[in-house]
């Protein structure tokens, strides 16, 4: 049978290795458009696995479908940028197009449209995944094209190349994105600095470099305690990780990074393996960044050839590491370094109970170092150059060098590559925003800054920031953009913990319930509660940081919250008329007689 | 051993053994720490978040704590059971529980949990989740309605009886229970009522068929005295196979 053929082609490729099954499954729904029941205990008697933990896996990501979802399954970017760029009216347009609802499949089974987390093309949306490859710069004539080409079956790799192109925008440059080291050059000087590892190790110590992916660790100390962190059970081992799940919303510069200097990332991270002493590492990527996975392997593969990965690179005898890239599946929180971990075994995406940390117990419970792409690349720099010519660029107690993901009300969105201790005031004057109500650092997760704070500087012990920036001039309203992001944290709670489980679902009724105009005071001391609630109770940071966006805005931009409101003490959030919805759309009734008098 | 080791519990000092967690120290010394997930027999889980305690002013879950000699831990104050009721409150909005017609009235721990820590009335609208039950097995009924996610039964089948009966699937609010069986139905696994899996369920959902409503109210689990003067049932097990955490 050809279904049973494609999954044990896919299998005999991993080996039949459960802690593969990500890729696993990803390639068999490549190979036949979803995951049946029928195939996913196939895959589970192929990895030996029971098959309730198959299913377990499978039905924890967005971008496997245990139901099918149509040979075209087109998701459009919902980040607030691509809501500020009209995506929600291309969709609906797209949508009746096709007489089709959002999220429903169509009665053919042809194809099926729906929103999705940000994918990562703030600067150059509105943006769908259409199989999950990237499209950019979507409008109404790429609409009704596209409605075109799936109504005559046109293979999406038969669609127009020029809408698959990705910009890299980038807007301004500094050491990394200027960057020009022949392949191998931070190896062969850090080898030159001695045999003993620890005189590179030294160097990323002294260049005071600090993780780039928001918690802002020391990286020096962090590849220090996984080098002397012993290996566990009878086949130790040490893991080198690059964190390229980039999902914070506004976040699109490790998609440039990988674009532009995947040479550099490669060789931050094969310093690291030499340093710590590992000899296999991951780049485990989103799963939006699919189109990046071919010529990463390309980069792979000539660097292999170089004699930069595999055995005894450039000649040194003992030392070997090699790279896999593996590609997540649509889950936020797998950003998160222990549920990245979780994801990389084959499992759900769940953040484990620390301690213990990765260093120690990571990947298959051996010592691991997880890193930011940017971080792996800014080391590679150190490696070449040494911390003092590092530390020369930043300030006193943030050195180096930040991308910024630009998006939002400016003429020029894009790459912004500053030294640390920029002002918020320098990036909007140089993008070009004009009459900026507020900033968006670090994306939901981060800080809304207000007029009275675009003097405050991007650096650790100002503003920190994992890269996004994301512009609202004044005609923006504020409350929307607050409702799009708690949106985004209750469609990305993984769910193992009460309160960000059912918190973060809370939240978004209560502001939708506002948005309505039921909302009353009582609804915002509700969402003060449920904010203490989830920063002390819940399970890690995705929880602790969702309530940011509703406390950070209802303390500076409270009237957009208030002229909402209602004035009464309470108003159930039932509404009587919108209950009659669901009769309404059965008997195709939306006269004035199929409405409360109320509503009229 | 020293076993002089202690840390003070809401001003009770608490003796604890090397290995411990804060919350099996509390209630081998009879103090009662709210929990649903914990469970004497099975390694900590840390999902519901019940047991959350601050140690020296910050939160902490006491079931995944390692006990410390010289910790303050707060468990017994206002903003504390305050957190808890909420938690509970998430907890009964989330799925669909109703009490007087469920066979677990009385020995449920959401239920006595709630009457412990004054769950007087509803606070969140109701979020009223499709759940089917399962009626496929001949000797057990799955009311998946009132499951609370804490993943006994799945520790149990996996842990105790190799069977790997249950599992979760979906994510957040859309997390569910789901059983190994390519018809999705526990008839067609080889689950049985001598299982542990069927023994450890804290709410209603793993029923026993042909038996409901045995003991009158009055006379059930929780009637006679609230859950916290069970503590002794949810002392640490020593078992002879050593310590199993």
């Amino acid at each position: 049978m050809k279904n049973t053929d494609a999954i044990n082609a896919v299998l005999k490729r991993h080996g039949n290795d459960g802690t593969r099954l990500m890729q696993i499954l990803r390639e068999t729904q490549e190979a036949l458009g979803w995951l049946s029941p029928a195939t996913l205990t196939a895959i589970a008697a192929g990895v030996n696995w029971p098959r309730s933990r198959v299913e377990s896996t499978a039905g924890f990501y967005s971008f496997f479908h245990t139901a099918p979802l149509g040979r075209y399954r087109v998701l459009w970017s919902d980040n607030i940028t691509d809501r500020m760029l009209g995506n929600m009216d291309l969709m609906r347009a797209m949508c009746e197009k096709l007489w089709l609802e959002p999220g429903r499949v169509s009665t053919d089974g042809l194809v099926s449209v729906d929103t999705t987390s940000c994918t990562g093309m703030c600067d150059q949306g509105p943006a769908v995944l259409v199989n999950y490859r990237a499209i950019t710069h979507m409008t109404t004539a790429r609409v009704e094209q596209m409605v075109e080409l799936i109504h005559n079956q046109t293979p999406v790799a038969e669609w127009p190349a020029a809408w698959f192109r990705i910009e890299d925008n980038i807007r301004r440059a500094d050491i990394l994105l200027t960057n020009a080291m022949t392949p191998g050059d931070a190896l062969r000087i850090s080898f030159a600095r001695g045999s003993a590892a620890s005189a590179t190790l030294d160097e990323i110590k002294k260049s005071a470099l600090r993780g780039r992916g928001g918690a802002g660790f020391t990286t020096g100390l962090k590849w220090e305690a996984c080098r002397n962190a012993p290996g566990h059970g009878d086949k130790p081992a040490r893991y080198v990780v690059c964190n390229a799940d980039e999902g914070e919303p506004g976040t699109f510069k490790d998609r440039v990074l990988l674009t532009r200097q995947p040479d550099l990332v490669i060789e931050g991270m094969t310093v690291a393996a030499w340093i710590i002493g590992a000899s296999k590492g991951f780049v485990y990527l989103r799963g939006e960044y699919r189109y990046l996975l071919e010529p990463l392997n390309a980069v792979l593969a000539r660097r292999r050839q170089q004699g930069l990965l595999g055995e005894n690179i450039l000649g040194r005898e003992g030392f070997s590491f090699d790279i896999e890239v593996h590609l997540g599946a649509g889950a936020y929180v797998c950003g998160e370094e222990s549920a990245l971990i979780e994801s990389l075994e084959g499992k759900r995406g769940v953040p484990r109970n620390r301690p213990p940390y990765p260093v120690t117990n990571g990947f298959l419970n051996q010592p691991t170092v997880v890193n930011n792409v940017e971080t792996f690349a800014a080391a590679a720099l150190v490696a070449k150059n040494g911390g003092d010519w590092y530390r020369g660029f930043g300030t006193a107690k943030s050195s180096g060098t930040k991308i910024l993901s630009v998006s939002g009300d400016c003429v020029q969105p894009g790459i912004y590559e500053y030294p640390f201790g920029v002002t918020v005031r320098q990036v909007l004057e140089e993008c070009g925003a004009r009459d900026t109500q507020a900033v968006q650092v670090s994306g939901p997760s981060g800080i809304c800054l207000n007029r009275d704070e675009f003097d405050r500087r991007i650096a650790f012990d100002d503003v920190p920031t994992a890269g996004a920036f994301m512009i609202f001039n004044q005609q923006r309203d504020i409350f929307e953009v607050v409702r799009n992001f708690v949106h985004f944290f209750a469609h990305e709670s993984c769910g193992f913990c009460t309160p960000c489980r059912v918190g973060t679902t809370l939240l978004k009724n209560l502001v939708d319930k506002i948005a309505d105009g039921n909302g009353t005071r009582t609804d915002i001391d509700e969402i003060f509660h449920l904010n203490r609630l989830l920063q002390t109770t819940a399970h890690c940071g995705l929880g602790h940081t969702a309530c940011n966006p509703l406390l950070d805005t209802l303390e500076k931009f409270r009237p957009a919250y208030e002229r909402r409101l209602n004035l009464l003490k309470f108003v159930p959030a039932f509404n009587l008329d919108a209950a009659l919805s669901q009769a309404r759309q059965m008997t195709g009734r939306d006269d004035a007689g199929a409405h409360l008098e109320a509503a009229q | 051993m020293s076993e002089s080791s202690s840390f003070i519990l809401d001003d009770q000092e608490i003796p604890f053994m090397p290995g411990q967690s804060v919350m099996q120290a509390a209630l081998t010394a009879g103090v009662f720490i709210p929990h649903l997930c914990y469970h004497p027999e099975f390694r900590p889980h840390g999902s519901c978040k019940l047991c959350t305690v601050k140690i020296n002013g910050r939160p902490a879950t006491s079931c995944t704590t390692p006990a410390a000699a010289g910790m303050a831990v707060e468990s017994n104050t206002p903003e504390i059971l305050d957190k808890r009721r909420t938690l509970l409150q998430m907890l009964l909005v989330e799925g669909n529980h109703f009490c007087p017609s469920c066979e677990k009235s009385g020995f449920c721990m959401l239920q006595a949990l709630g009457y412990e820590l004054g769950v007087v009335a509803p606070r969140f609208s109701l979020l009223y989740p499709t759940r089917p039950v399962d009626a496929s097995h001949p000797d057990v009924l799955l009311d998946f309605n009132r499951c609370i996610l804490c993943e006994l039964c799945i520790r149990a089948s996996t842990e105790v009886d190799g069977k790997f009966v249950f599992a979760l699937s979906g994510r957040g609010i859309k997390k569910h229970l789901v059983v190994n069986a390519e018809s999705g139905k526990l008839a067609d696994t080889n689950f049985s009522l001598a299982d542990k899996a069927a023994q450890v369920c804290p709410v209603g959902v793993i029923l026993p068929k042909r038996k409901g409503f045995a003991v009158p109210i009055g006379q059930r689990r929780f009637d006679a005295a609230p859950i916290s003067a069970h503590v002794d049932e949810f002392k640490p097990v020593v078992s002879a196979q050593g310590e199993r955490p």
